[in-house]
């Protein structure tokens, strides 16, 4: 399903390329013990190191190498046995140093790949150009004061992995596609929480647009984009402006942008010509680091099932659709509760329940799973109770409802209030032949060929049994007694 | 008996463990004679209260019989060492009032064992130049005068309040730093022995940062066996610092009088350089033969590209410093002069806070790393580097020590080899290629020139070999018996 933007010369493509920033899920910074914890006061989290205090020297965290590694894994990308921190340097209140320690040329992770799944059901493989540990900056406060600006360093010196994607999306939706399966992946991985609202995750955007087939045109960076839905904001705006300025004659200028989230817009923050000279350079302060292929074995142990092998193991393994085990994967808690839930049920239709009944009434409730109601073994139990025939499928939407409101268990639900599927053949015959005797005008006429009335009988029959009859006996004894 | 400040640091835990003087009396007498050298200007900030409590603190501890390593010794810390609770400027305006809420690990570890600071001393500002001419806080004046002239001369640079404070016998010993020569030259200057260690030696946590890649701390003393107890305090591996290595620190006093035969002393022929002082050349001579006489083995060697360590330190170091003073911005600490807008702030502060050797090497630096020019000078310099490590490395298949001159010349007055900039940094010519290849060294004093002027030697040794240097120094010690004191100790006041 290709995505084209029609303009007044016609189709145009447009071509996307993400460079995510996730924070490493540690307990301290890159190059110091102070908290990487978010939402502390101001200022409280902030070694001399942070603060780039006189003779004070930066010392590498493990976790953070360690967790990129596994991170650079779970991207299906090659580990880089020895990479480089270099000094990015610039001047600005909130980078303490004068300089971000990053990687620049020789970075930890290269070449990788993830796939992204889109609505139509296809799965489309993005390439991932490197990712690379660097230090965040502090925050610049320009609203607490009329004449000042504050500097709050606690996020100075944050460990962050800059994750750059090869320009490989060709719309909005498989770019937030392709930040979708990125969080989850982390988020598998137990790397980066993945917060965007709180900045644990942060998108730059470059967007470009071209003519089909053409060559590649002039990009634009948008910085900061914090949500899935703003990258997709940002892109189709981002697009039609350029598209815009094309037809009309003008040139794209490489700049860097802003992304407007009131307004849904764009607007230039810099041009290539103001951008920084940063005289990048390898830090003295830091030798390379060396990451052997033992060290890399060692933490590939860790790896847990990341969300594409676990979704074709659903598929292949368990029967689902490409969509269910789609949806399934796209959250761990939400893989894991599926799992619970299937242990020795219908997967098939546990992942049913899932999706489109607890899903849908957890968005309703606006529940997260973790917080759900109904624990993965009741929804599982639920699901055995239909497939051993104990009660029928609209019984258990009854049961399901009483189980989100209460957080009983299925079977005590079932129990209490006598629910259980009448199997008994005599006691069905009884309500048969009762509806037979009561209808019987609409006995005639289906015997006089109407054989749609067929269905009247069996919710007549249905609805006399509250509902409890097999409906498999019904239909069966229904038919006999018709035709005979 | 020997006055107090004659004393060597040896000889006083030698006095102070028989009792024949207490730390009080040493730390007194020492404190005197800085009173009386002020005009030396040896110190930026004096902490002579703190240290008098510190002595009788060294007291108690030998009373009770449990003295530390280095218990009583007053020396002084060079103004780079970050000190806890004590204004640190390294010699800058930027960082005037700036007390640490930190203690460097060099500057830790001397205390830990016992020693006295009685100040911060002066130094070229961040440490860069050669004559301490360029700190904030005033010239040092080295305490030696030549023959029947009154000119002040310079100390040497950049440790040169640490070395002159030596010197002049106001303290037994001295930190110094040594990023291209900074505290072998002034040794060299002020007549007394300074080791620069291996890259890695000394943690460089806590110090005030000129070029990462090259600086390192070590001691001054007034002789070889003082150096040794000194460094064995200082060294050792610290996790603060990545660059510092986890290898043991030996006890450097232990083979310091195995003597030299066995050994082989390399003399590399590069480092007869045309311009250099006949005196200085004669003095090499006269080391060489020495060392033979003690029996060592001579041998010839090549660093050929020597003459290629001047220009490529002054391509390194300047693009380090240039990101290394970054952080000087006015936003946290120390000076800030206000201006209109934020890059006001900047440019106000910078200019005000910064001399004009800093601001140099400022634009110096940013210059060799900016987009078209990283290659031509940065990178080639990189390269060159390693050529010039090499060289070492290919030289100690042939020997185990290098012997070569310290310094050009000695010692000069204060305005000359101000001209240019070049000049000046000449200076360091025999002391870079140590520097750039990280190998330790150390200078000691021969003898005096002609005028009166002490001439030195320096020795450099292998990675983390600083036990051999130690040896052959103290062989050269013996023979060449430098035992001249400066004239110019006492003020014209006192």
């Amino acid at each position: 399903m290709t995505y084209l933007l029609k303009g007044e010369t016609g189709d145009w493509e447009v071509v996307i390329g993400l460079e995510v920033h996730a924070q490493v899920l540690t307990n301290s910074k890159l190059f110091s013990g102070a908290s990487a914890a978010f939402g502390a006061a101001p200022n409280s989290q902030v070694s001399p190191v942070d603060a780039g205090m006189p003779g004070m020297l930066p010392v590498i965290n493990k976790e953070c190498v360690t967790k990129a590694v596994l991170t650079g894994l779970g991207l299906n990308a090659k580990i880089n046995n020895v990479s480089v921190f270099e000094r990015k340097n610039y001047f600005y209140p909130d980078l303490p140093q004068g300089y971000q320690i990053s990687q620049y040329q020789h970075p930890i992770v290269g070449n990788g790949e993830i796939e992204i799944d889109l609505a139509d059901g296809t799965v489309k493989k993005i390439g991932v150009e490197r990712l690379h540990l660097e230090q965040d900056a502090g925050k610049s406060l320009h609203d607490q004061h009329p004449q000042k600006s504050f500097v709050d360093l606690n996020r100075s010196g944050n460990p962050l992995m800059e994750i750059v994607s090869k320009p490989d999306m060709r719309s909005p939706e498989e770019a937030g596609a392709y930040v979708t399966k990125l969080r989850a992946i982390v988020r598998y991985l137990g790397t980066c929480d993945g917060n965007m609202d709180e900045g644990s995750m942060r998108c730059d955007v470059n967007v470009s647009v071209r003519k089909p087939g053409a060559e590649l045109g002039t990009r634009c960076e948008i910085k900061n984009v914090n949500s899935v839905r703003f990258v997709q904001q940002a892109i189709e705006y981002e697009a039609r402006r350029q598209i815009e300025v094309i037809e009309g004659g003008g040139k794209i200028v490489q700049e860097t942008r802003l992304f407007d989230t009131k307004q849904g817009t764009t607007r230039s923050m810099r041009s290539k010509e103001d951008a920084h000279d940063y005289r990048y350079f390898p830090d003295p302060d830091l030798l390379p680091l060396v990451v052997n292929d033992n060290t890399i074995a060692e933490i590939k142990k860790t790896m847990p099932e990341l969300p594409d092998a676990k979704k074709h193991r659903f598929i292949k393994d368990l029967g689902l659709s490409v969509q269910d085990a789609s949806v399934l994967v796209q959250e761990r808690d939400r893989a894991i509760f599926f799992e619970k839930a299937a242990q020795g049920h219908d997967a098939k239709l546990v992942a049913n329940w899932l999706t489109t009944e607890l899903l849908g009434a957890l968005n309703k409730a606006e529940k997260e799973l973790k917080d759900s109601p109904i624990k993965a073994a009741d929804l599982g139990a639920l699901v055995g109770l239909i497939s051993d025939n104990t009660i029928s499928g609209r019984i258990a939407k009854e049961v399901f409802a009483e189980m989100f409101a209460t957080g009983k268990s299925p079977g005590m639900i079932v129990e209490e209030k006598g629910l259980k599927q009448v199997t008994d053949t005599g006691a069905i015959e009884k309500v048969v032949a009762e509806v037979l005797a009561e209808n019987p005008d609409k006995v005639a006429e289906f015997k006089g060929g109407k054989d749609k009335l067929f269905g009247f009988f069996v919710g007549a029959v249905m609805k006399k049994s509250g509902g409890k009859a097999n409906p498999g006996i019904v239909n069966d004894l229904l038919k006999k007694k018709l035709e005979q | 008996m020997t006055k107090l400040t004659d004393l060597t640091i040896a000889g006083a835990l030698d006095g102070l463990r028989k009792k024949e003087f207490t730390a009080v009396e040493i730390v007194d007498a020492h404190i005197k004679g800085a009173e009386a050298a002020r005009h030396l200007n040896c110190f930026i900030t004096e902490t002579f209260d703190s240290a008098r409590e510190q002595a009788k603190a060294a007291d108690e501890r030998y009373a009770k019989g449990v003295a530390l390593p280095l218990d009583g010794i007053p020396i002084a810390m060079k103004d780079l060492f970050c000190t806890e609770g004590v204004q640190t400027t390294a010699a800058s305006r930027i960082l005037e009032g700036f007390k640490p809420p930190y203690e460097s690990t060099v500057s830790g570890n001397l205390k830990k064992d016992g020693t006295i600071s009685l100040g911060k001393a002066n130094l070229d500002e961040f440490a860069m130049g050669s004559s301490n001419t360029t700190s904030g806080y005033g010239n040092v004046i080295n305490p030696w005068k030549r023959k029947g002239d009154n000119k002040d001369l310079v100390p040497g640079g950049s440790s040169g309040g640490s070395a002159a404070a030596v010197s002049a016998r106001m303290a037994m010993g001295a930190t110094g730093t040594d990023t291209g020569g900074s505290i072998r030259q002034p040794a060299a200057f002020c007549g007394i022995a300074g080791i620069k260690p291996t890259y890695g030696r000394c943690s460089r946590f806590g110090i005030v940062a000129f070029a990462s890649s090259l600086d390192q701390a070590g001691p001054f003393a007034r002789n070889t066996e003082d150096c040794a107890l000194l460094l064995k305090s200082m060294a050792g591996w610290d996790p603060k610092d990545s660059t510092s290595v986890n290898t043991p620190v030996p006890d450097y006093t232990a083979q310091l009088n195995a003597g030299v035969k066995g050994l082989k002393i390399g003399v590399p022929k590069e480092y007869r350089v045309e311009g250099t002082n006949p005196e200085i050349i004669a003095m090499w001579d006269k080391g060489v033969q020495m060392l033979k006489d003690a029996g060592a083995e001579i041998v010839n060697v090549s660093l050929p590209h020597t003459a290629y360590a001047l220009q490529t330190y002054y391509v390194i170091a300047p693009a380090e410093c240039s990101s290394n003073l970054a952080r000087y911005d006015g936003v946290r600490f120390g000076k800030r002069v206000e201006g209109d807008n934020l890059i006001d702030t900047y440019e106000n502060t910078r200019a005000a806070g910064f001399g004009k050797e800093v601001r140099r090497r400022i634009l110096i630096g940013t210059y060799v790393l900016s987009a078209g020019y990283y290659d031509a000078y940065y990178n080639k310099a990189r390269k060159v580097r390693k050529l010039i490590w090499q060289d070492f490395v290919e030289a100690y298949k042939k020997c185990d020590v290098l012997l070569t001159p310290t310094a050009p010349t000695p010692a000069f007055a204060i305005g000359e080899n101000t001209q240019d900039p070049v000049t000046m940094y000449l200076n360091d010519i025999f002391t870079i290629p140590a520097s750039m290849a990280g190998m330790p060294g150390m200078a000691l004093p021969i003898g005096l020139s002609n005028d009166g002027l002490p001439l030195g030697l320096q020795l450099i040794g292998k990675p983390f070999d600083e036990e051999t240097i130690f040896r052959v120094a103290q062989s050269l010690e013996k023979a060449a018996a430098f035992t001249a004191v400066p004239q110019n100790i006492v003020g014209k006041a006192a």
